[in-house]
């Protein structure tokens, strides 16, 4: 693929039950809306990352099957770790988000590994924080809706993503939300977070083009449907 | 004491619907509060027990299936406004018992949602539980779907007699793998089969019987698993089934063909869509633990008009408005493939997140809208609180809704307006919208189609 992105669904089978799929169909039709070309790789247990990918998405699924992925994960590790050091975007929701920290301590204390792409540890904890949350960040307000009960501290490596303005976010004590390293970013908003924040799907689409040392212009596209739901979603109660 | 808790609820009962307020959880509140032991007494007298019927999708229709089933045989009491939680029960109990506490019923046929199932087991743990499936649903409530399945699991562990469950869905399976009671080949067995025992409350037994509905592995993939809908591979059970769907042709009824026991029925089902031929199967293995025959259960499953808003249509100036209830993605997948039956003219799909419905719209993005575009000449609406949402969603489908309405009744006036008579509109709504929607298709109606007498 010369003049377009690949880009690379991680788990599509088990980390699926949150809608985050969305988030892998927004950004192949904003790039085929556009005349450019994608081409979409779901990459499951077992199979090899391909090395031409210039967007990872992964999404939050089931606490059994992290456990059940976590294995396989942390088998891609050194892969993942190379691609984020070479500048490949990665956009990673709740469960994924947990993984590509360094680890996940749970409520029993078992400790299950991440691959420390980003710099977050995450806790299991007794509460599950469930709700509309609103984030500010530089490339606007995102909208989504969160659902965890894992409690994730940034190290002094990762920045956050943004702001939560109502909801948990993070940990649900320093209003933090997300983390954030070169184009990698993780985050715990659901939605799926990119359907309704289109600045933002169109910078991880920017940044993966900038990688290549392309000049793409991205033709502004007609985005009334998604600022009137985000007007919507904004005004919901949690 | 009974009958002051009776008189106290009843008179709740009238007072709001004075006010013309829908009865279907402030009188049971009221009692349950002020009486907390009516509801045990009560159904202990019931001379064939408590059927409870629980899981994530279809349970207001199959609950309506099973005692329209058992009303051939006994007097039934059952909740059947929707008033799911253990308060709707009781508000059930009110209504059939006379202001001087006499009541008839044999048996009571309760549906439960999941959390107020374990929670009615504690009050009282049922004869009979029918589990239709765990899907995805709800998450903002109950975190995840293993959470669900867990919850079902204790209900059915606190079930005395005879449990029957879908062996096409893992979870539930699962569940049986618990259960101690044995597996029953023909729908019946000692302890529960009905008359002349004690309903399985002698405390003997050695856990709840199992019994398995399912569908033919032919259609198996027509009713898939969250799992299954990413690809997933398929998982076939041949768990033995005491119901079996065997064929389901999709027209103006729903054609199927069912066995029950040893016996094959040709069925046209009044309530639309492929899932309510699954679970009139699931109906009819829960009706074999009471012994009946299997054209017994056959009528009954031919007499049972749709439940409140599933699958149930309006006439309003000769055009015909079916209402689907929708409220996650595997129930949503299946309503939609009505279309192909249906030819609709118009479809609107009504979203709203109230606490009901859900607050998050992420499931919207796991529903394979392709039914949707292939029908391009139905006029597209989106309505409820998340109009833009639904609209949204479609758009990343390549599918243009022609009206973005958030008021529910400008959004069905609109489209029955501007099909032709005799045309048909489906009308996909969550479940609060489809309370404010079912009020606008009553008042617009000029008069009941032919099988929408149902409910209220």
């Amino acid at each position: 693929m010369t003049d377009g992105l690949v880009l690379v669904h991680l788990y599509p089978r088990e980390m699926n039950i949150y809608g985050d799929t969305g988030n892998v169909l927004v950004l192949r039709r904003r790039l085929e809306w556009r005349g450019l070309a994608v081409t979409v790789v779901p990459v499951s247990i077992g199979d090899d990352l391909p090395t031409d990918a210039d967007i990872l998405l992964g999404g939050g699924g089931q606490d059994a099957a992290q456990g059940d992925i976590g294995h396989d994960f942390v088998g891609k590790g050194a892969t993942l770790r190379a691609m984020a050091d070479d500048g490949v975007v990665m956009l990673a929701i709740c469960g994924s988000y947990q993984l590509l920290g360094h680890e996940f301590l749970t409520k029993d204390g078992d400790h299950i590994a991440g691959v420390g792409v980003l710099d977050v540890v995450t806790r299991g904890s007794d509460t599950r924080l469930i709700g509309n949350n609103r984030v500010d960040t530089e490339w606007g307000r995102l909208l989504g809706f969160e659902n965890h009960s894992g409690l994730t501290e940034l190290g002094g490596a990762a920045s956050p993503l943004g702001r939560t303005a109502i909801g948990c976010g993070n940990n649900g004590s320093d209003q933090t939300e997300g983390a954030q390293r070169h184009n990698v970013f993780g985050t715990y908003l659901h939605g799926p977070v990119l359907a309704k924040s289109p600045g933002f799907a169109d910078e991880l689409i920017h940044r993966a083009f900038a990688r290549k040392a392309k000049t793409v212009d991205l033709e502004p596209l007609d985005d009334t449907l998604a600022l009137a739901a985000a007007e919507v979603a904004a005004g919901r109660p949690r | 004491m009974d009958l002051l808790a009776i008189w106290l609820g009843k008179l709740t009962l009238v007072a709001l619907r004075v006010v013309g307020r829908r009865a279907t959880a402030l009188p049971g509140l009221v009692v349950e509060k002020a009486f907390p032991g009516f509801l045990t007494r009560r159904l202990t007298r019931l001379a064939q027990g408590v059927v409870v019927v629980s899981g994530t999708n279809g349970k207001t229709t199959t609950t309506k299936m099973v005692a329209t089933i058992l009303g051939q045989r006994y007097r039934v009491l059952t909740n059947d406004t929707g008033g799911n939680f253990v308060r709707g029960t009781i508000t059930a109990v009110l209504e059939d018992c006379s202001w001087r506490g006499r009541s008839t019923a044999d048996v009571a046929v309760f549906e439960l949602d999941e959390a107020h199932a374990v929670r009615f087991c504690q009050v009282y743990p049922p004869q009979r539980l029918l589990l239709l499936n765990v899907l995805r649903d709800q998450l903002d409530r109950f975190g995840e779907i293993d959470t669900t399945a867990h919850i079902l699991s204790k209900v059915a562990r606190a079930t005395t007699g005879h449990v029957v469950l879908n062996r096409d869905d893992p979870r539930l399976v699962q569940i049986a793998e618990r259960l101690s009671g044995g597996v029953s080949l023909d729908g019946s067995d000692g302890g529960v089969s009905g008359e002349g025992s004690d309903g399985g409350l002698s405390g003997a037994s050695p856990g709840p019987v199992v019994s398995y509905f399912g569908v033919a592995h032919e259609l198996r993939a027509q009713f898939p698993t969250d799992e299954e809908l990413y690809g997933g591979a398929v998982g076939y059970s041949d768990l033995p089934t005491t119901a079996e769907l065997l064929s389901v042709h999709l027209a103006l009824t729903t054609e199927m063909k069912l066995r029950i026991a040893q016996t094959v029925e040709d069925i046209s089902l009044r309530a639309e869509g492929a899932h309510n031929a699954q679970n009139a199967a699931a109906a009819a293995a829960l009706a074999l633990t009471f012994g009946l025959d299997a054209d017994t259960i056959a009528g009954g499953l031919r007499s049972v008009e749709p439940a409140f808003g599933r699958g149930q249509s309006f006439d309003v100036s000769g055009r015909r408005i079916v209402l689907q209830l929708v409220k996650n993605p595997a129930g949503f997948r299946l309503s939609l493939r009505t279309i192909d039956g249906l030819s609709p003219a118009a479809i609107v799909i009504a979203i709203n997140d109230d606490y009901a419905d859900g607050r998050d719209m992420s499931w919207l993005w796991d529903v394979d809208f392709a039914p949707v575009s292939r029908d391009e000449a139905a006029w597209l609406v989106t309505s409820g609180t998340r109009a833009a949402d639904m609209a949204l969603r479609l758009h990343y489908d390549g599918i243009a809704a022609n009206l973005v309405e958030r008021d529910l009744a400008a959004a069905v006036t609109h489209a029955s307006l501007h099909v032709k008579a005799g045309d048909t509109v489906v009308v996909f709504s969550t479940y609060t919208a489809m309370w404010e929607l079912h009020q606008v298709l009553e008042k617009l109606s000029t008069r009941p189609a032919p099988n929408s007498r149902a409910a209220t």
